[in-house]
């Protein structure tokens, strides 16, 4: 697809995680968990945009005329979700990695909060993803797209900073019904896609 | 003679004035359900012509006024309980909580025209949707001043003034959940104006409604209930609604006033689609 492409964006996107870290790095010396836990998912939102914007807006008019020839708009959908998916994966370990090795692990419990970002990440993805589509249709930069998406974000991320501030805690328990409930709300995401991306697709 | 004379008169003008007095308090009941359930058949997909000829009739309008009228006098008037902490400004419940109503109801609404739009491709169902997107959000922002009002009476730390203690009360899970319907929607109009073309801003923008709307209230209805807060409706049940912890006495006030503040908003919203369905008459044939 288009990064593989392009590889000068998904070295741009590298560059943007490793670059905002180390301002962070120089900004702070080490962050209480919860300075830390907010930061992190806040780096992680804009990681999100950056990354995931650019698998619409940056793909020209004549590649979208040939994707309409070769591919049902459902299976392009979902291509584009699996795919940015898996980017934004990678994208969250490594600002994890990045995060850990910069401004210090407050994590008490390490491999339960890798599960929540990556989750995250995954919800973030699906999300920014629907609305680039939206944007791209729109024809306007990145900006309507933060616009559109932070409104919609906001629920998701207050979930996630309750969840990994249970996962700094010794004795908290992370609870399970919050955990479904983000699935959930992935699960619906990625359905409703499917069924308004024909929508947009038609032109 | 004269006397005599004047008594049937009198005993039949009494009669029709009672028999008249009681038909208008028994018969319009069934009456109003019925038209009231037209109505909200009308709005909904059932039929296309039946919401704009109950957009020009009269009975539903005329039941706006009185009922807000009787929000208003025995919203004001009629006695209530006194809890502690609120005492008298429990009397806010008649206009806050009816605010947000109205405002989900016309989001509702507002929801229902954009998938209609996209079934139907008709641009009037695009006029529909965002016009009662446009009325709910003024709705989402009067339910934002008199939660305002009453929260600088009930929660605003007392030393402090109202404006001071915002930053530590707007924390409250309701508020950010009305804080982020409102944005979605304040994005939904930007978004319209930034696309020219007409079907395709229709068609965008129906788009982002369905989703926007989809994502928004599972969490405004869920999230309250997982975090903690001062707000009523929130990890204990909603007191306003449960049958069993609203106080009878304004169970009678406040069931009418949701009716009256929710028929105000359609009323708006009549006009306002009547009003831009005459500008755009050229665009529509």
């Amino acid at each position: 697809m288009l990064e593989i492409r392009q590889q000068y964006s998904f070295y741009g996107v590298l560059l943007y995680i490793a670059a905002t870290i180390f301002v962070l790095y120089m900004a702070l010396e080490s962050p209480e968990s919860n300075v830390w836990n907010g930061l992190f998912w806040v780096i992680q939102l804009f990681i999100s945009i950056n990354a995931v914007a650019k698998s619409f807006l940056q793909e020209s008019r004549g590649r979208m005329l040939y994707f309409y020839s070769i591919a049902g708009p459902r299976d392009f959908v979902l291509a584009k979700l699996l795919f940015n998916s898996l980017l934004m994966l990678l994208m969250s370990l490594l600002s994890l990695a990045l995060f850990s090795l910069f401004l210090g692990n407050p994590g008490v419990k390490a491999a339960a909060f890798v599960g929540l970002v990556l989750l995250g990440g995954w919800s973030l993805s699906l999300v920014f993803t629907f609305l680039a589509a939206i944007a791209a249709k729109a024809q306007q930069n990145a900006a309507i797209m933060a616009i559109l998406g932070f409104p919609i974000i906001i629920p998701q991320l207050l979930l996630l900073m309750r969840l990994s501030n249970a996962a700094f805690t010794e004795n908290a328990n992370i609870p399970i019904a919050t955990v479904l409930l983000l699935v959930a709300l992935d699960a619906m995401v990625i359905l409703l896609a499917v069924i308004l991306f024909p929508f947009l697709w038609k032109d | 003679m004269e006397g005599l004379k004047c008594e049937p008169l009198k005993v039949n003008s009494y009669v029709l004035l009672h028999t008249s007095y009681i038909l208008l308090r028994i018969y319009p009941f069934p009456l109003f359900l019925l038209h009231f359930f037209k109505m909200i058949a009308g709005l909904s997909l059932v039929s296309n012509g039946c919401a704009q000829k109950c957009m020009h009739k009269s009975w539903w309008k005329i039941l706006c006024v009185v009922l807000l009228f009787y929000t208003f006098i025995a919203g004001f008037l009629m006695d209530v309980p006194r809890l502690p902490a609120l005492s008298e400004t429990i009397r806010n419940l008649y206009f806050h909580v009816c605010m947000w109503f109205c405002m989900m109801i016309l989001f509702t609404a507002s929801v229902v025209y954009a998938i209609r739009y996209l079934r139907t491709n008709k641009l009037v169902d695009d006029i529909y949707s965002r016009q009662f997107a446009a009325v709910g959000i003024v709705f989402g922002v009067l339910g934002y001043a008199t939660g305002a009002i009453w929260m600088s009476y009930t929660w605003a730390d007392p030393n402090n003034s109202s404006f001071q203690s915002f930053s530590a009360v707007a924390r409250e899970p309701k508020l950010i959940g009305a804080a982020i319907a409102l944005l979605i929607y304040f994005a939904y109009m930007v978004l319209r104006d930034s696309i020219s073309d007409i079907d395709k801003r229709a068609r965008i923008t129906a788009v982002y409604n369905i989703f926007a709307y989809a994502l928004l209230f599972p969490t405004i209805w869920i999230i309250p209930r997982i975090l903690p807060s001062l707000h009523p409706g929130g990890q204990n049940g909603n007191p306003a609604l449960d049958f069993k912890d609203i106080d009878n006495r304004m169970r009678m006030v406040f069931y009418p006033a949701v009716i009256a503040w929710t028929l105000l908003g359609v009323w708006i919203t009549s006009l306002k689609i009547r009003l831009s369905l005459l500008k755009e008459k050229r665009l529509l044939q």
